[in-house]
């Protein structure tokens, strides 16, 4: 392991984060404190309680995700698509470092990146609604697991990706409503039979499901099946890295 | 001097069928400038990269410093420093930390002094804390230049350091080669333009169509397949050259003014003495006499042209 190398990536990756960090850290602030006013104040008033929990405290779980989710995939896809944009992918490529230290490097900066954000709407949150956490280890295990995983899944877009539209493609088309879909502003027991079966087909609703269990004790699917599904995810996202490392596919012609 | 590079038969095929090279031989001894020449397409960017791992070879295997290219390309690499063609930089990070990221990148500790050092050296210093965006065409590929430099490489590769580059720039360019020669950098070059082959290299490699057509030394190549031409300026010209003369395959130059004569720069015998005996016999009065030799680019030329027709 060139450790040193790591190190020179992730503070890299991470000194871009900190150039603009009134932009990385005002930006959730404003949207998480929007979602508060509008479906906090505005329209949770008329809600009355869901699983014995407040409309305003419930959706927080649920934000957190769709924010952690949506920074893991563009922080760390933009952050290697990046310099096969620029062209400075070459000293990657020419580096005495394998494939793995640059996914340590890249990914584990985005998915800090990440958890930071998560922080920054967990404290934002606090001051807007009660709140609880009854399983505080419990939920940090899912945080971080999420941040990594999705991070690793940006990390394959921006391999993947040939432009700039496609880079964005994957995140609007497919993240975004699936995490819309998925539960994080209402429960699945609110929706009619036929879609709560569909929605079972949303992976991102285990994910939600089981961080809002820690906090709230409340789930739509059992704990154990929500930290399953995220650990397929990280399995599946681990596969593709190491197959991508094997056959330099995208990267080295 | 030993050797720090040897290829053989290093291949490349591209996915798409081409052929890039055919199983090239190198080798390239410790402290030598080696300039390959080729035209666009010859294979020189694509062997370059091959040894620095941005390609994958498809075949043959390449040593640095005695480590294999592949199965040992941690220790092999971090021997290497590699200025690509194109200015490739993080538009918006500064000189200090670009130069510093890379020195992280190959494994290499913190070494303040040396970064600066590398910095004055090409004249970047004052420019240590300015965003790359914010410089121009010469100084981002000095900043190239450091980043490859900042983790102390036995091996520096330039591709094409000179290409789109103004005269003064190019000499300057030159002048840093220099410098990096008398520090002990082993350099392979490639580039298009002749005269800075000839201006900085000990040895000469010609690629064409991904194959090395020779490579040798300079003064070698020069001597050995430079031509040299005696052009004589008459006192009244000549509209038809007189038969006694017809051995020389002598040429009419000027309107008629002056005769040119081609020999072989390396011959014992030139047939000089003789030919201006003769053209005395012929009753020509001669006004002047001067010689030239033949460059490197009618070198590369008409080699290029010998195995194109060797192909065809």
């Amino acid at each position: 392991m060139n450790l040193t190398a790591i190190r020179a990536m992730y503070v890299s990756e991470m000194a871009r984060f900190f150039r603009t960090f009134m932009q990385s850290f005002l930006s959730p602030v404003i949207s998480t404190s929007l979602y508060f006013v509008v479906f906090g104040a505005a329209i949770g008033s008329r809600i009355d309680e869901v699983e014995g929990v407040s409309y305003g405290s419930f959706i927080v779980p649920g934000l957190i995700m769709l924010s952690v989710m949506t920074q893991g995939i563009s922080n760390a896809s933009f952050g290697i698509y990046f310099p096969k944009f620029t062209g400075t992918i070459y000293e990657l490529l020419s580096a005495p470092i394998n494939f793995l230290e640059v996914v340590i490097g890249f990914a584990g900066a985005a998915a800090t990146k990440a958890l930071f954000i998560g922080t920054v709407i967990l404290g934002t949150s606090a001051l807007f609604v009660e709140m609880e956490v009854q399983h505080p280890l419990v939920m940090v295990l899912f945080l971080i697991l999420t941040c990594v995983s999705f991070a690793l899944f940006g990390f394959i877009i921006g391999i993947w990706a040939k432009n700039f539209e496609q880079l964005q493609l994957i995140p609007l088309l497919v993240i975004t409503p699936l995490v819309f879909l998925g539960g994080s502003f209402y429960s699945i027991n609110m929706l009619p039979p036929i879609w709560q079966t569909i929605t079972m087909f949303n992976p991102v609703v285990y994910l939600i499901s089981g961080f809002r269990w820690s906090f709230f004790g409340v789930a739509d699917v059992p704990i154990l099946t929500s930290l399953l599904a995220i650990g397929l995810f990280q399995g599946l996202c681990l596969f593709a890295v190491w197959w991508i490392f094997k056959t330099g596919w995208r990267i080295r012609k | 001097m030993t050797d720090i590079l040897t290829l053989e038969g290093v291949e490349k095929t591209y996915d798409s069928g081409f052929i890039a090279l055919h199983g090239v031989d190198l080798t390239l001894k410790e402290g030598e400038i080696l300039a390959l020449l080729g035209p666009n397409g010859a294979g020189k960017t694509t062997l370059i990269s091959c040894i620095c791992g941005t390609v994958m070879p498809t075949g043959g295997k390449i040593t640095v410093g005695g480590f294999d290219a592949l199965t040992n390309f941690r220790k092999a690499r971090s021997l290497v420093g590699l200025v690509p063609q194109e200015i490739h930089l993080e538009p918006f990070s500064r000189v200090w930390d670009t130069v510093r990221y890379t020195r992280g990148l190959f494994g290499k500790k913190h070494d303040d002094a040396h970064l600066e050092r590398v910095l004055k050296d090409l004249s970047l210093w004052d420019k240590r804390d300015s965003r790359v965006v914010e410089l121009s065409g010469g100084m981002k590929r000095r900043v190239l230049i450091a980043k490859a430099l900042s983790h102390e490489p036995r091996i520096l590769f330039l591709d094409e350091p000179t290409a789109g580059v103004d005269v003064d720039l190019r000499k300057e360019m030159w002048e840093v080669v220099a410098k990096l020669k008398a520090s002990g950098v082993s350099i392979v070059l490639t580039t298009h333009y002749i005269e800075e082959a000839e201006a900085m290299a000990d040895r000469i490699g010609v690629i064409n169509g991904g194959r090395l057509a020779l490579i040798e030394e300079k003064d070698a190549l020069m001597s050995r397949l430079g031509r040299k031409s005696l052009k004589i300026d008459l006192e009244t010209p000549v509209d038809v050259i007189p038969d006694t003369l017809s051995s020389y395959n002598l040429k009419r130059a000027d309107d008629g003014f002056a005769l040119v004569y081609e020999y072989e720069a390396g011959a014992s015998r030139t047939g000089i003495t003789r030919l201006l005996a003769d053209l005395r016999d012929a009753g020509l009065c001669m006004n002047d006499l001067s010689t030239r030799q033949s460059s490197l680019e009618e070198i590369f030329v008409s080699l290029v042209q010998s195995e194109q027709e060797e192909r065809a």
